[in-house]
């Protein structure tokens, strides 16, 4: 369904993606790896569509994904490194312009959020803002999800939650890419490893970066 | 599309009113501003009088553009703009729904506030219309120049010192006709062809603005 062809990206000089190519079917998931600065982040704003590829291409169920980036949206739940929650709003006026239609409840309960649909997200730790952006992954009822390190400040019971809805995904026949740098409750998972490139070519990036 | 469009619109509004105090600041520096001419130029009626048209377009263009600075500039830091352009709403749509909310929490005050600045600048009332006639579609222009402008020094550095030099002369038509208009209303003269350049304007920012802020949107989130 979905299929990426030597996608190569560079930042500025620097090479970060050289050549990459994956595919992905439906029920699958995938677990990205490696160090930092090796271009997981990168590769996974290409596989959204939100940057494009400097060369290569990105196939969605055999179609270009570039050449119509509205439609293909529709088909992909992004979570990026960052939250995306605004402070003074509470949780429910947070999600509510992204439910597409989507009941908020089941979004919050599959993350025990209902208690603090109401609470303004400047009240929240770490961990609840990060389950309040796993909520809006669900909420995008999207056959793609691509998470950029989603456990990132989650405590055991939820990253079993997060397990449970990453399962759930995968049996209703969804797609899952995700980064990570901690084992994830994730099973019969394809691994594809980016490697990053060698430190030599990195000399010079800090002065005009 | 369009519960997306308003939804977007919606939650820019509660932001607006759950900050006041930013939302406010616009207002406030537009009365301010005004307020240091008197005082500067002295207090004779006469040439206030003369002055008004012009001290409140040019305090109205610079109060609007104070809050572009974060209109997508929040967004951007905090990485809701990928959700954004990820709901499947066009870019331009969102930046003109962004633009809309820039102009009902600025555009709509700075229309309110005009009123006592213009009364206290001593304005003829039979300007009034005039001046509320412009400063409608005026500040709706204001707030497209002022939208495209922002999403296109978007995540540039110093994008704040280069927003009003992008935005300054593309709004001067509309600082022209505006005071001008009311400068035609309270002499006596008609003032439906300033009004009729300051539509034109708006009507060719309509189409465009949010074209050219969503092509910078785009390109801020790569």
């Amino acid at each position: 369904m979905l299929e990426a062809r030597d996608i190569t990206v560079f930042r500025g000089e620097r090479l970060v993606l050289d050549q990459v190519s994956l595919s992905l079917s439906a029920g699958e998931a995938m677990l990205l790896t490696g160090p930092n600065g090796a271009g997981k982040s990168t590769l996974m704003r290409v596989l959204a569509g939100l940057r494009k590829p400097d060369s290569g291409e990105l196939l969605w169920k055999g179609e270009n994904v570039f050449s119509d980036r509205m439609a293909y949206s529709r088909n992909i739940a992004y979570l990026g490194h960052q939250d995306a929650l605004k402070p003074g709003l509470t949780l429910t006026e947070n999600l509510s312009v992204f439910s597409h239609g989507a009941s908020l409840e089941e979004a919050f309960d599959s993350f025990d959020l209902r208690p603090l649909a109401d609470t303004p997200v400047r009240l929240f730790s770490a961990g609840q803002k990060r389950r309040a952006a796993l909520a809006r992954v669900i909420l995008a009822q999207a056959p793609l999800w691509l998470l950029d390190e989603p456990s990132l400040g989650l405590d055991v019971h939820s990253v079993s939650r997060l397990g449970e809805a990453l399962r759930h995904h995968r049996q209703a026949g969804g797609m899952i890419i995700v980064t990570t740098h901690v084992p994830l409750p994730l099973e019969d998972v394809r691994h594809l490893t980016l490697s990053g490139v060698p430190a030599d070519d990195w000399a010079g990036e800090f002065t005009d970066a | 599309m369009t519960r997306l469009f308003l939804g977007i619109i919606g939650r820019d509004l509660r932001l607006a009113l759950r900050h006041g105090a930013d939302t406010l600041g616009a207002v406030l520096f537009f009365i301010l501003a005004g307020a240091l001419f008197p005082l500067a130029l002295g207090p004779s009626p006469e040439l206030l009088r003369r002055m008004a048209p012009g001290v409140i377009w040019v305090c109205a263009l610079l109060a609007a553009l104070l809050p572009l600075d974060r209109l997508f500039g929040s967004e951007l830091e905090d990485g809701s703009l990928d959700h954004l352009l990820l709901t499947g709403l066009p870019p331009a749509l969102v930046a003109l729904a962004k633009m809309a909310a820039h102009w009902v929490t600025t555009g709509l005050p700075l229309l309110v506030a005009a009123v006592p600045m213009a009364i206290m600048l001593d304005m003829p009332s039979h300007a009034f219309p005039a001046l509320m006639a412009g400063l409608i579609p005026g500040t709706m222009a204001l707030s497209l120049f002022g939208g495209m402008a922002a999403s296109i020094v978007l995540g540039a550095r110093r994008g704040g010192v280069l927003l009003p030099l992008l935005v300054l002369p593309l709004v001067t038509p509309v600082l022209i006709f505006g005071a001008a208009a009311v400068d035609s209303a309270r002499i006596g003269l008609a003032w439906a062809p300033d009004m009729e350049l300051l539509l034109a304007i708006l009507a060719g920012a309509f189409p465009l603005c949010p074209l050219a802020a969503g092509a910078g949107l785009r390109a801020a989130a790569e």
